[in-house]
């Protein structure tokens, strides 16, 4: 028989600035890896420019900022863009990042309808868990679905979305509620092109072919194997009961994946070079269900961001896999298993009962309320059962007897250190761009936009003039942002309950923690009342949520804030609300720009006394950093026991305000 | 810092002063002894005061959008330079007392702004709002003007929101059910103005505003009840809701009422609050609502709603001790 291809290997990547980001690329490509992943900044993903007051600190940090034609050209600058596969991990914004990736193919003379990639695009998992969205569903919808038809006709090699799976596996979803509510995603999004009847019967089932899924793979990888088996079953039925897709081709689960971070551990991280490898056999073993495209996390990602050579690691795991071991040599291995097949059904029932309630509910825009409560329930379980000890991780609840490790020794010599000064860099380039543009041609591209959102005409045309003519990503997102509206996305933290199942020794101390806070209203004068935030423009709102659900469950009032604030923002809530303790959460990687803002803020406005403590993914170098400029606590993912959290909450602000 | 009220300096709540009014509400809210006799004198002072703010609850089940409505109207009022605080109430745990206060999340407030936010947790009250609110209340309503009281639920929350509003606003939205839920639980008699939330849909609007005002007719009221199709989130007819709350004010204001209005909400709140601390038996012992009425009367004209509560309370104290 003949061997399988190998799928497309990449590595998320992408860092401080364009020409940093496109050196790491060139270099990653030389390595042997087939395909590009972009990871843009914060400021990009959620549509400033470098510049604006909201950038601040947040410039280069998780990914590369974008700001206009320039940036996107540098960055693909030596990478001939006709003959790469790209994966941009963009949504609010998505449509924006076509248009300037279109127009640098078109500078290098490539034409779009020979360009091959993807554009993540899916919102709705932006709500529920990554928060990088802008607009409320309805704008935000309509974006996805004129990027969709656009593609369609003009570049029809293109995923216009990957609908995800992944962050909804991050935020907690079982194996069951990702696939149902990621299969309530694509629904939302092709009944959105259906009904706007842009596109002929024939073109529509073109659509249909083209979406493609981004997924997650955890640990136990048995059930994920199942989980991928149930997926493409349920894909394969609903196209054609639902979309009337008759070619079985176009009904085929096409699917990406980033394996799983949740579960990486900051203690004994060396131990998370066996689970990527786990994780990465899951959606590589089975040949029905197996990945297009996969890239794997680094051993330290809970330590901080990743070095060339720790994505170097991830990458030479992905071809052992393909070229040393014998797994692209056979048939479905899995066929005919009576165990797999049993699981898979299961699955499959269970996730199909619960796509009808939501659709019953309204469909997932409707539902969203419902949905993000059931996530954070299912996350807020998984919390209890690693702190009960029911759920084993080596190296944190079990095993946790350790020699010293040669690969890290706990400083920040095994991460990458982003250059500081890649900000102001960014921002005087992107000032003398602006300088240097047509204002009239911006003005008419601008003006151009303004009326393809009024008229209801495809943003994709408008989007890709503003691309030449040098409107920036700002300029764009504002001109939207002042039409469409904001959003603010449910929390989801009312409906979840930390202490509901809780026995044993997690109960007794929980109860003990609750005796504590009871106690402290005697100190404090009233009962303990805590402000949990994100400063920033990171949306990863699940630890936060965690937080805010056991702090309520152990007693404490708790004023959840939601994410992306400014410091100012969170000064003025914590100030007006009369809190005894703030709580911050931040993993971006900009925790030594805001916190210490935060705590100037407190202290200029008379609160110096209200004691910070701050959770995220924090080097120790940094972390004795934020203790030295005041902070009271440091929480890391190592920092898993969540009633050693609580309690410590409180005799911190016992301490600041007994008298 | 506040020890009597004569040496009580009121200029920067007079200013609205973001930063004392939080403070002197952390003061309300204090149990500790010390503190109550300085929270006590704080609020004897401000009743000296004109209470020049329109109170207004807004009241409805979860989920029917107040808190986005809440954020139209603060848009609104920042627009028209008003000022405006906010009182919003959020449900404890019975299990673990804890409560999740997440208005703020769906409320910005623009910080220059003459708007100020509080969140409180219901704690022991089923109807949300704790003695501590109701304080909060009474001392906000004379530094702004106007004071918007959030609870959620059916029921006792609209009860409560009653004893402590000037104008009642209920927001429903389109088929939840919970109409026949309102008329059940004799809830329908108690808003001034009704709100059809998530209205974008004209024909469901429509057919909603026709379920309200049926749900309306089995209620006499005085006062020609509107009800309006909004949404909060296109921002449709906001500012007719605003006007059918401030049209409801006046006409209180014109017809002399708002004061009766305010003192029959007072001895109704300190009579439930009575029973809430000493049962029925203690509220007897004063006499029942009529015997407190009438000592209410008697009191000097510079004390707190909740200094006479209090003295009210002490004087049973002694009672009983004695």
């Amino acid at each position: 028989m003949k061997k399988d291809a190998p799928w497309v290997m990449r590595t998320y990547s992408g860092h401080s600035t364009a020409q940093a980001s496109n050196e790491l690329y060139r270099l990653n490509l030389s390595k042997g890896q087939t395909g590009l992943s972009i990871a843009f900044d914060l400021p990009t993903q959620t549509g400033y420019d470098s510049d604006h007051p909201m950038a601040r600190g947040e410039v280069g940090k998780v990914g590369v900022p974008v700001c206009h034609l320039g940036d996107m050209q540098t960055l693909f600058e030596g990478i001939p863009l006709g003959k790469m596969n790209t994966s941009m991990t963009i949504n609010g914004t998505a449509a924006w990042l076509l248009a300037l990736y279109i127009a640098a193919a078109e500078r290098q003379g490539v034409e779009a309808k020979s360009l091959q990639g993807t554009t993540q695009n899916d919102i709705v998992k932006e709500y529920l868990s990554r928060g990088t969205y802008i607009f409320p569903p309805e704008p935000s919808l309509r974006l996805i679905r004129d990027t969709i038809t656009y593609t369609v006709a003009h570049a029809p090699k293109w995923n216009p979305i990957n609908v995800c799976s992944y962050h909804l596996q991050e935020a907690g979803a079982t194996p069951v509620q990702e696939v149902a509510y990621t299969l309530c995603t694509a629904i939302a999004v092709l009944d959105a092109v259906k009904e706007s009847r842009q596109l002929s019967a024939a073109d529509f089932t073109e659509a249909v072919g083209r979406i493609s899924f981004f997924v997650n793979a955890g640990l136990r990888f048995i059930e994920e194997i199942c989980k991928l088996r149930a997926f493409g079953q349920l894909w394969d039925e609903l196209t054609r009961d639902r979309y009337a897709v008759t070619d079985p081709k176009l009904r085929r689960f096409r699917y990406g994946v980033q394996v799983n971070s949740l579960g990486l551990t900051e203690a004994q991280p060396e131990n998370n070079v066996p689970r990527i490898v786990l994780e990465a056999l899951g959606v590589t073993l089975s040949k029905d269900a197996r990945c297009r495209a996969l890239q794997l996390p680094t051993w330290n990602e809970a330590l901080g961001l990743p070095r060339p050579w720790d994505q170097q690691w991830s990458l030479r795991i992905q071809q052992i896999l393909a070229y040393e071991t014998d797994i692209l040599d056979y048939e479905d291995i899995f066929e005919g298993s009576k165990v797999v097949e049993a699981k898979t059904a299961a699955i499959k029932h269970a996730a199909w009962a619960e796509v009808e309630r939501v659709q019953e509910l309204g469909g997932v825009i409707a539902a969203l309320d419902y949905v993000k409560e059931r996530l954070v329930a299912s996350h807020t379980d998984r919390v209890r059962r690693i702190n009960s000890g029911d759920q084993t991780v080596v190296g944190v609840n079990k095993f946790t007897e350790t020699a010293s490790s040669p690969l890290y020794t706990g400083d920040s010599s095994a991460i990458l250190k982003v250059d500081e000064d890649a900000e102001r860099d960014q921002v005087e380039r992107l000032q003398a761009f602006r300088a240097s543009r047509n204002q009239s041609e911006v003005s008419a591209a601008l003006k151009m936009l303004q009326e393809a959102v009024t008229n209801g005409a495809n943003i994709m045309p408008a989007s890709i003039r503003c691309a030449h003519a040098g409107v920036t990503t700002g300029e764009w997102s504002q001109t939207l942002r002042q039409m469409f509206g904001e959003f603010r996305a449910p929390t989801g933290i009312a409906g979840a309950a930390a202490a509901r199942g809780v026995e044993g020794p997690v109960a007794d101390k929980l109860e003990a923690v609750r005796v504590r806070v009871r106690k402290s209203a005697d100190t404090l004068g009233r009962p303990l009342k805590v402000l949990i935030g994100k400063p920033g423009l990171d949306g990863h709102s699940n630890g936060a949520e965690q937080i805010a659900v056991w702090c309520r469950d152990a007693g404490m009032e708790v004023v959840y804030e939601g994410i992306r604030l400014t410091p100012e923002q969170i000064i003025a809530s914590a100030r007006d609300e009369g809190v005894h303790l703030i709580g911050l959460s931040i993993l971006s990687g900009s925790h030594l720009r805001l916190v210490p803002e935060v705590l100037s803020g407190l202290r200029a406005e008379g609160l110096g006394e209200v004691p910070v403590v701050v959770g995220g993914i924090i080097p120790e170098d940094d972390a004795a950093a934020l203790r030295k400029a005041g902070v009271a606590r440091v929480y890391t993912p190592k920092d898993f026991e969540m009633l050693k959290i609580l309690s410590d909450m409180v005799e911190v602000a016992e301490a600041a305000h007994g008298e | 810092m506040i020890t009597s009220s004569s040496h009580i300096d009121l200029s920067p709540l007079l200013r609205f002063e973001r930063k004392s009014i939080a403070a002197a509400l952390n003061l309300i809210e204090d149990r500790r002894p010390a503190r109550q006799a300085q929270a006590l004198a704080l609020l004897d002072a401000c009743a000296a005061l004109p209470a020049r703010a329109h109170i207004v609850g807004i009241t409805g089940p979860p989920g029917v959008g107040k808190s986005s409505l809440i954020a139209r109207l603060i848009d609104l009022a920042v627009r028209q330079q008003r000022s405006m605080a906010i009182v919003a109430v959020d449900p404890s745990s019975k299990v673990s007392g804890g409560a999740i206060l997440g208005d703020r999340n769906r409320m910005q407030v623009p910080a220059a702004a003459p708007v100020y936010m509080r969140s409180f947790a219901a704690r022991n009250r089923l109807g949300g709002l704790s003695r501590e609110a109701f304080a909060a209340v009474f001392l906000l309503r004379h530094f702004c003007d106007m004071v918007l009281v959030e609870t959620v639920g059916v029921g006792q929350s609209e009860t409560d929101v009653a004893q402590v509003a000037d104008t009642v606003v209920l927001v429903v939205q389109p088929f939840s059910g919970d109409l026949l839920q309102f008329i059940k639980a004799g809830v329908m008699e108690i808003p001034d103005v009704l709100a059809v939330n998530k209205a974008d849909d004209e024909a469901l609007a429509r057919k909603a505003m026709t379920d309200v005002k049926a749900a309306l007719s089995y209620e006499q009221h005085s006062w020609a009840r509107p009800v309006l199709a909004v949404s909060a989130a296109t921002n449709l007819h906001i500012e007719d809701l605003d006007v059918a709350i401030t049209a409801h004010h006046a006409q209180m204001m014109a017809s002399g009422g708002l004061s009766r209005q305010r003192e029959q909400q007072t001895l109704a709140w300190a009579v439930g609050e009575i029973v809430h601390e000493v049962g029925q038996r203690g509220l007897s012992a004063l006499g029942g609502a009529a015997g407190v009425a009438t000592w209410w009367r008697r009191q000097p004209a510079n004390w707190s709603t909740l200094r006479r509560l209090t003295v009210l309370l002490g004087t049973l104290q002694w009672h009983a001790e004695s």
